[in-house]
């Protein structure tokens, strides 16, 4: 039977030669993972409750990302209790404070093509970009993946969204995203997964797939997924993950997809979404001129390597204008060192750039760049719902790193094509 | 445990995590101090919400409850302060995961447009049925299956995987 990237996925982890979109199913899980704010606190403790140990610790990874970087007493609690219980468990693989778990998680050489992974974590769907199917899950059902190294899905159909044409210059991955949000709503692909395929897909760099797959969570999709290829292989194999299968973890060519969505690459414009959901997305004319006071570049969505490197091409030479917030926090350290080495860093700072720590920062309204009373922002994160990046009176306008970059140096909604 | 009685508190579509679990609200490291954040919940929507809320009511919303983020501290919070119940048109997917792993049953029900705030409610998750004992309508949601609310009425799943791994013991 014909089945999807993920229907593939699936079947191998429940031990079937095939699954169709609705079956219900027990798979064994290739890899778990879970951060401060989920882990050792939350599913750690509990599966302390439960008295058993850990399934398999070579499966489970643990990242701090969330509180890393504040200083009140239950963050700091929050730390400690990750410390003590890794320690006390012998947690293999527990990366600390190295920025954001998803972009920490593949950087570190866990995911490869074809594997069947959970995450503590609704943004989870990143890994999807290597051609793994990870789902996000609460603490108490990662519990029990913890003690059993199962979990029950619901075999989910596959929507194949066809982006049929490279970007244009000035355009990027968060812009399809936030157009999708737009044309499909932020329940769009609700209980679906988004595999993202095309000639734009093809043409994207890695980085950029996982700025796709990130946003699958806003969509309201179980995952996204790209096919991997050569330039999946070469990525994870920088990145330590060894000897990657591209060939067998493919669509087939007749495979069912519940439906499919054109996007137009070549054509698409810079996206803004507008106060406070990320299906109020339209294109930047429609915004442009709107006063904003502080930009930020950060979260797992919008601030690798390449997203410093668009955000810096537009400020390059420029100054932030004249009271201006602009923010920038690298999604991992590594990616920050890797853009420190090479300028990028430096141009952004140059610009007026305030460089931040790695870590989930203001997307989650923590850190110097949260937003404060009445204040109105840009982001390049994934989230503008009321009250999460600052105070209920707070607003947040969500966009691309270079749009964001723009909005930096003239201090209001802005189409970056101008600067480039 | 079956049958659920007490007053709607009805919502719109799209409620998401950060209002349900406003970030800073669920830091807590013991049960306690995590249920002392739910005072926080709604606060920017419906300050009223978690001042008024009584134990046994229902939380009615229309489309995509929980759309957000994977924290179980949304649902958490619901339970915390008294909600027996959850019914809405459709659910964001790990919120209604999330429910029934903690013990609080999470239906579909197209018609809750024919619910109203204080509108006083029976839900029988088993059956399928929830009566407006206010307007007389007479609803039909998604049905939960037996085994699926003995597993709520035990707590969730941390009860379930306790039964499961003794056996296995």
């Amino acid at each position: 039977m014909p089945m999807t990237l993920s229907e593939k996925i699936i079947a191998r982890a429940a031990g079937k030669d095939s699954v169709k979109p609705g079956d219900i199913v027990t798979c064994a899980v290739d890899l778990a993972m879970m951060h401060d704010s989920s882990g050792p606190r939350m599913a750690g403790k509990k599966l302390d409750e439960l008295g058993v140990p850990v399934w398999d610790m070579e499966k489970l990874v643990v990242i701090t990302d969330h509180y890393v970087n504040e200083t009140d007493e239950a963050s700091m609690e929050m730390q400690r209790q990750a410390d003590e219980w890794c320690a006390s468990h012998n947690v293999k693989h527990f990366i600390k404070d190295q920025g954001i778990c998803h972009i920490v998680l593949p950087e570190a050489g866990h995911v490869k093509p074809g594997m069947f992974c959970v995450g503590a974590d609704s943004h989870s769907t990143t890994a999807g970009a290597f051609g793994a199917f990870m789902i996000g899950v609460g603490a108490t059902e990662m519990t029990g993946v913890l003690a059993t190294g199962e979990i029950w899905v619901r075999v989910p159909e596959t929507v194949n969204i066809d982006v049929t044409g490279a970007l244009g210059p000035g355009i990027a991955a968060k812009d399809v995203d936030l157009w999708l949000c737009g044309s499909l709503g932020i329940m769009g692909a609700n209980y679906q997964v988004t595999e993202y395929s095309g000639l734009g897909v093809q043409a994207m760099s890695v980085q950029e797939r996982m700025t796709l797959t990130n946003m699958a969570a806003e969509l309201g999709a179980k995952t996204g997924i790209v096919a991997p290829d050569e330039k999946t292989a070469k990525a994870l194999s920088e990145w330590g993950a060894g000897e990657v299968d591209v060939e067998t973890w493919q669509s087939d060519a007749d495979a069912a997809y519940a439906k499919t969505v054109q996007v137009d690459g070549a054509n698409l414009s810079p996206q803004v979404a507008a106060p406070s959901s990320p299906e109020n997305a339209a294109d930047v004319a429609e915004h442009a001129g709107t006063p904003v006071a502080q930009a930020y570049i950060g979260a797992c969505t919008g601030a690798k390597l390449e997203d410093l490197r668009m955000a810096a091409a537009v400020v390059k030479g420029r100054q932030v204008k004249s009271g201006m917030r602009f923010f920038v926090a690298p999604s991992s350290a590594r990616m920050g060192k890797e853009a420190a080495a090479e300028g990028t860093l430096k141009t952004l700072e140059d610009a007026g750039a305030k460089i931040l720590h790695s870590s989930c920062g203001a997307c989650i309204g923590l850190g110097k760049a949260r937003l404060e009373e009445d204040m109105t922002g840009i982001s390049s994160t994934n989230r503008n719902f009321v009250g999460r990046a600052g105070p209920a009176s707070s607003k947040l306008y969500l966009a691309s790193p270079m749009t964001v970059a723009a909005a930096a140096i003239t201090g209001e909604i802005t189409d970056p094509r101008e600067f480039l | 445990m079956s049958i659920i009685q007490g007053h709607a508190w009805k919502y719109m579509d799209n409620i998401d995590t950060d209002q349900l679990a406003p970030i800073g609200s669920y830091k807590g490291t013991s049960d306690e101090e995590l249920a002392a954040g739910a005072v926080h919940c709604l606060r920017d929507m419906d300050p009223n919400f978690s001042k008024s809320v009584k134990e046994g009511d229902v939380f009615v919303a229309e489309n995509n409850l929980g759309i957000g983020s994977s924290r179980e501290a949304a649902p958490f919070f619901l339970k915390t302060l008294g909600i027996r119940a959850v019914l809405a048109k459709s659910f964001a997917r790990i919120f209604f995961r999330n429910c029934f792993n903690i013990g609080l049953p999470a239906l579909v029900c197209a018609e809750t447009d024919k619910i109203n705030s204080g509108d006083k409610l029976t839900v029988d998750p088993v059956k399928g049925i929830v009566e407006n004992l206010t307007t007389g309508d007479t609803l039909i949601s998604d049905s939960v299956p037996d085994h699926l609310m003995e597993m709520v009425a035990a707590g969730g799943l941390m009860a379930h995987l306790q039964k499961k791994l003794k056996r296995s013991a």
